[in-house]
């Protein structure tokens, strides 16, 4: 662990000062082209507002209705028939609404069950091997003013049933 | 499409909200989801101005460029659409390795970029274009080398080895980003069939 700490504390420094060296190498004005470069990204951080407000205010409805909850326990008895555990069903559903979410409820997970159980490394490979599809969605192309999201929406959905079963699978087979 | 789903989750929550009688929830979920929102926009804020002006840098020194180059063979497979030596590559590549390396908050900027550079490719339609979609397929996949939130939580959790589940992230992860290639692909040539494609 401490080894792959170290990896993961020295990536994004050691990162800066490559490009920073490469640029004074070449004589690039570093400072100046931040600060073009970084003006951009409050614009951007602004453009996004309204696109996440909408999603999240729709999302957030729908989960504190209680209507969650009630598609949860209708699935209940189809995922008890292919022997996954019923407990992992609510994160399964809420990782692509909600990042915030499936990570609370990831710790919740592990919290109740411990991180070293069946139910706590299958949260753990649930919530690190998928991403939350309608926040990626949601962002992605509200920056940039894509109107008519094609088939995006369904390939990214299908990603996250692909995610949440090769879990279920993997974690079975490595550790029970 | 969007339109239909983002009134279907207000729609179901209201009916569900006035059947259960919790309707208080649904209002303080409104205001409360809105906010949520803005928060994670302004936190943003820091992390889209720095690597943008970061990525700028490298950008001029014309390292994107180069990382572009380096992986065109791997990368041009996976978007055939993008003409050789387009910055769009830079972009992609960093995205993807920042992902890998579970620096999210790296990669939405890059991500992001990359979305700008396609978008231009496609004459500035409001459409989304096929690499898009395919960008898109890989984020949601989250191609992941080193869960970096997870393991934290499982340290804060006391686990005996809270690396344990990197192996079974790898795995899965990979599962799933191969299986948004090939779900994109069919997605694809099936809009190709159906003649909808114009681009």
């Amino acid at each position: 662990m401490s080894g792959l700490s170290a990896i993961s504390i020295w990536i994004i420094p050691s990162f800066i000062f490559i490009i920073l060296l490469i640029a004074t190498w070449k004589k690039v004005p570093t400072y100046e082209a931040f600060t073009d470069g970084a003006k951009e990204g409050v614009n951007l951080s602004f453009s996004i507002i309204p696109y996440l407000v909408g999603m999240l205010v729709s999302i957030k409805v729908f989960r504190e209705s209680g209507a969650l909850d009630f598609f949860i326990d209708a699935l209940r008895p189809l995922f008890a028939l292919f022997y996954i555990p019923t407990e992992i069903l609510p994160l399964a559903l809420i990782r692509p609404l909600s990042g915030n979410g499936a990570l609370g409820m990831t710790s919740d997970l592990i919290a109740t069950y411990g991180p070293d159980s069946f139910i706590g490394r299958l949260a753990s490979t649930m919530q690190g091997s998928t991403d939350t599809t309608f926040y990626v969605l949601t962002v992605y192309f509200g920056a940039v003013g894509i109107k008519k999201m094609g088939d995006a929406l369904k390939v990214g959905l299908s990603a996250d049933v692909i995610g949440i079963i090769a879990s279920i699978i993997i974690v079975r087979l490595v550790f029970l | 499409m969007v339109n239909v789903i983002w009134v279907s989750l207000f729609f179901i929550g209201f009916i569900f909200a006035a059947i259960n009688g919790n309707m208080e929830d649904v209002n303080e979920a409104i205001f409360s989801g809105a906010k949520e929102a803005v928060v994670i926009c302004i936190g943003l804020i820091s992390v889209l101005t720095f690597w943008l002006g970061m990525m700028k840098i490298a950008e001029l020194a014309g390292i994107l460029t180069k990382v572009g180059e380096w992986l065109h063979p791997l990368v041009s497979r996976l978007f055939p659409d993008i003409p050789r030596g387009h910055p769009a590559f830079g972009y992609i590549v960093s995205n993807m390795s920042a992902n890998m390396f579970g620096l999210g908050n790296a990669a939405t900027p890059m991500g992001i970029k990359a979305m700008k550079e396609l978008k231009k490719l496609n004459h500035d339609k409001d459409e989304a274009s096929r690499s898009m979609i395919t960008l898109l397929a890989i984020n949601t996949a989250s191609l992941t080398i080193i869960p970096t939130t997870v393991i934290a939580l499982r340290i804060e959790y006391n686990s005996i080895a809270p690396t344990e589940i990197v192996v079974t992230t790898i795995l899965a992860t990979t599962c799933s980003t191969i299986g948004a290639i090939l779900i994109d692909r069919f997605f694809y040539y099936r809009r190709l069939k159906k003649g909808r494609d114009s681009y």
